[in-house]
């Protein structure tokens, strides 16, 4: 099947010289820390974005003349805008603690790709030009001026950071370098200095629908595919269906579900939880993206108006129950974000909130993961499961960064934790966890997440990895793990790509529905 | 001298209260338009002043990512925390009975002050990465905490100062009043370097002590399918569709 990542690229801009084929590094005894290795990064970098794809979602389309202007005058509004920015700026005393967090510093050593260094790019710029120390002593508290070489830096490592937030859990004052990161991207979007991969998503979203520019008819293709598959397998009819006016449950799904492997594995599972549970649900053609690129690039106007499509659909066909697919970002942005961009949540005022209100069935969560839903389900003993149909699986689980630090299912907190867990047990007799300080809150990040699953960022890609590779290992090794179930379209992406490198099959890493999908009973 | 400290001192609580008072004013004014706690949070706000209250404790977030430079950073706070409390007295007349009661663990906290910022700046000589973030200004602040205690602590155990004067200075000053100052060597270190610190700490890292209150990641309470939260100039967006 296709590869997920695959956005049609067109030519590379520039022959590239030669590079030599990236290489995974090799794993560390636990917990080491590398050395510094300066600069040891600088060359990776994503392609930057055209005017056509710039311009296409309101930005300049190449690097303005007056850029250093209008950079520092965009770090200012948006220091008025966000507090994160403005207390995360003042508040770093480099006390280190996030130094050896990140899972792109212990894979590549690169020292500005330790958090607080990270930081400090921007850091350096507001120091010179908002604070007095800055103004009055820029080398006595390491201000510097923008330069077109700080510039470049920014891009080159605002693309080395997934916006994992792992390094905000240690940090003494919740300093969220994603924060920030989204900040520095949001600058360059605003003088003309975007990156192709996700800007072009962005694009696709308002034009299509959604991130892999699938349009309705191939997607109702697909789903019709899907049901003769499901059928021809279990005897089943399951239905996949798209656009149905009045259908109880709208399913909003990472693009990559409706054809990329593993991940179509986990939407014939949510089609089969439905199907059992006689519960009548519908994709959207409109909405046939979870995806919101938006919060990669910090843009709150792009983030509102990608939401903004789920609603829209949500109205239109009526529906009581919004329900979303395994997709971290995506949930992140539905669970903490959808209720403030856009209303769909409790308390809204506006009156297309309060139409929503009115027509979503407030005895559920609304938005509601897919997780949660199965596991009600399973909890009301409306789902019945063969688990031995997983007995060949020994399986792990990895927490994707936006699920586990960023959102939350269920009453309690820890809840993202604990309910996908709880459904793996329930469907599976084999299941191992991974080394402790590598999951939960502080869980590894894949290392293609926050807009950097691009094929140019390969090198990247896999140093990033290492940490998650590294705790694999262990478990692959000691307790013959074959499965590392994952809820996030991003993880499964770039771990059917990296797995390789670290002399897996790729074949190792799936859903959690893909394994639902393998036990449950239909009839 | 006793006026050019009494000038000194008043300039230097007038600027390190009005200065700490413009930030929190900014913190405060500046709107957090997302939900961004990280999880898994408290999901009330009575949760949120229980994490709060165990960061500001016993620095929770950085037990756990570090447990020498915990017990460093830890260490330096709580000394510096008794020797606050033990000042008290040169500020209060009588003296409060948990003041004087504490008193020496007050010099206690004097040498935990010294222990502790030894062993942060020993770090960050020693630990290649800590190196690599540091700026002059944070060697800078470091020296000067560390002069500061090792000041203050001359005084007590090496050149003894006439603390009942030094008492009687700042009572004077509360009162308006300009008395006079011992002109021993070490007072006049301790007492300009203090100045000093009060000059700096609205304009620089040390403002990171309120900071944790005004972290969205860290004050926010996980509940964002339950209540909305809008900022002023994200609600104008609403009057759209799309
Ligand atoms: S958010 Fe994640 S990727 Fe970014 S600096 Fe922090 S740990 Fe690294
Ligand atoms: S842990 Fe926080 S305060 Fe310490 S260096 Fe990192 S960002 Fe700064």
């Amino acid at each position: 099947m296709a590869d997920p990542t695959a956005v049609p690229t067109p030519p590379a801009p520039a022959p590239k010289p030669a590079a030599a084929k990236p290489v995974a590094p090799a794993l560390r005894e636990f917990g080491e820390i590398p050395a510094l290795q300066p600069g040891s990064m600088a060359g990776s970098k994503p392609y930057v974005a055209n005017e056509k794809i710039q311009e296409a979602i309101g930005f300049p389309g190449a690097l303005v003349e007056d850029w250093h202007d209008r950079a520092i005058g965009k770090m200012g509004e948006l220091l008025g805008k966000y507090r994160s920015l403005q207390v995360f700026m003042d508040a770093c005393v480099h006390c280190g603690a996030c130094t050896d967090k990140c899972h792109y510093f212990l894979g590549s050593g690169d020292p500005k790709n330790m958090p607080v260094a990270r930081q400090e790019l921007m850091r350096s710029v507001y120091r010179r030009h908002f604070t007095l120390a800055g103004k009055l002593f820029p080398k006595l508290v390491g201000a510097q001026d923008l330069t077109r070489e700080l510039l470049d830096d920014w891009f080159n490592y605002y693309h080395q950071c997934s916006e994992c937030r792992r390094c905000s859990v240690f940090c003494p004052y919740g300093i969220d370098t994603a924060e920030i990161t989204m900040a520095g991207r949001e600058i360059l979007d605003s003088i003309g200095y975007g990156q192709k991969y996700g800007n072009e998503i962005i694009g696709k979203v308002h034009r299509i629908g959604n991130n892999l520019g699938l349009p309705g008819p191939a997607l109702e293709d697909t789903l019709l595919g899907l049901e003769e598959d499901v059928k021809e397998d279990t005897g089943a009819d399951v239905k996949y269906p798209l656009d149905v006016q009045g259908a109880e449950v709208l399913l909003v799904t990472p693009s990559a579900d409706f054809f990329a492997e593993p991940h179509v594995e986990s939407l014939i599972g949510y089609g089969k939880v439905f199907h059992a549970a006689g519960i009548s649900w519908t994709l959207s053609s409109k909405a046939s993206e979870a995806g919101n690129f938006g919060m990669f690039i910090g843009n709150y106007e792009q983030l509102r108006k990608i939401a903004l499509r789920i609603r829209e659909a949500a109205l239109e066909l009526g529906v009581k129950r919004i329900v979303v697919g395994e997709c971290g970002h995506a949930w992140r942005v539905a669970y903490s974000f959808w209720n403030t961009l856009v209303g769909i949540g409790a308390g809204g005022k506006d009156p297309f909130a309060i139409e929503l209100q009115r027509q979503l069935d407030p005895r559920y969560k609304q938005p509601m993961h897919i997780c949660e839903l199965t596991w009600d389900l399973i909890q009301q003993g409306r789902l019945k499961f063969d688990k031995e149909k997983n007995d060949h699986r020994i399986i792990t689980f990895h927490d994707s960064c936006n699920v586990a630090r960023a959102s939350r299912m269920g009453d309690a907190p820890g809840g993202q934790f604990e309910i996908p867990r709880a459904i793996i047990r329930a469907v599976a007799n084999h299941y191992v966890e991974m080394a402790p300080g590598t999951t939960h809150e502080k869980t590894f990040c894949c290392g293609g997440g926050g807009g950097l699953l691009t094929d140019e960022l390969m090198d990247l890609r896999i140093k990033g990895a290492l940490p998650r590779m590294e705790a694999l290992r262990q478990v692959v090794d000691q307790q013959g793990v074959n499965f590392m179930a994952t809820i996030c379209a991003i993880c499964k992406a770039q771990f059917s790509k990296v797995l390789p490198y670290y002399g897996h099959k790729m074949q190792l890493v799936g859903g959690v529905h893909q394994l639902v999908s393998t036990a449950i009973r239909l009839d | 001298m006793n006026y050019a400290f009494a000038t000194l001192f008043y300039f230097a609580a007038i600027v390190l209260v009005a200065g700490v008072a413009a930030r929190l004013w900014r913190w405060g004014q500046v709107p957090a338009p997302l939900k961004i706690p990280t999880t898994p949070a408290p999901t009330t706000s009575g949760g949120v002043a229980l994490r709060l209250a165990r960061e500001l404790v016993f620095f929770e977030s950085l037990f756990r990512a570090n447990l020498w430079l915990w017990a460093c950073g830890w260490i330096f706070h709580v000394g510096l925390a008794l020797v606050g409390l033990r000042h008290l007295r040169y500020f209060t007349d009588p003296v409060w009975g948990l003041v004087a009661w504490m008193q020496p663990l007050g010099i206690l906290g004097g040498l935990l002050m010294v222990a502790g910022l030894a062993g942060l700046w020993l770090r960050r000589w020693a630990v290649q990465r800590i190196r690599y973030i540091s700026t002059p200004s944070d060697h800078l602040m470091l020296a000067l905490l560390l002069l500061i205690a090792a000041s203050g602590l001359a005084m007590k155990f090496v050149f003894h100062t006439d603390v009942l004067a030094v008492k009687r200075f700042f009572i004077g000053l509360m009162h308006f009043q300009v008395l006079p100052l011992p002109a021993d060597g070490p007072l006049v270190v301790h007492l300009s370097l203090v100045a000093a610190l009060m000059l700096i700490f609205p304009f620089s890292k040390l403002m990171h002590a309120p900071g944790l209150f005004f972290s969205p990641t860290r004050n926010q309470p996980d509940d964002p399918r339950e209540r909305r939260h809008q900022a002023a100039w994200a609600a104008r967006l609403d009057v759209t569709k799309g």
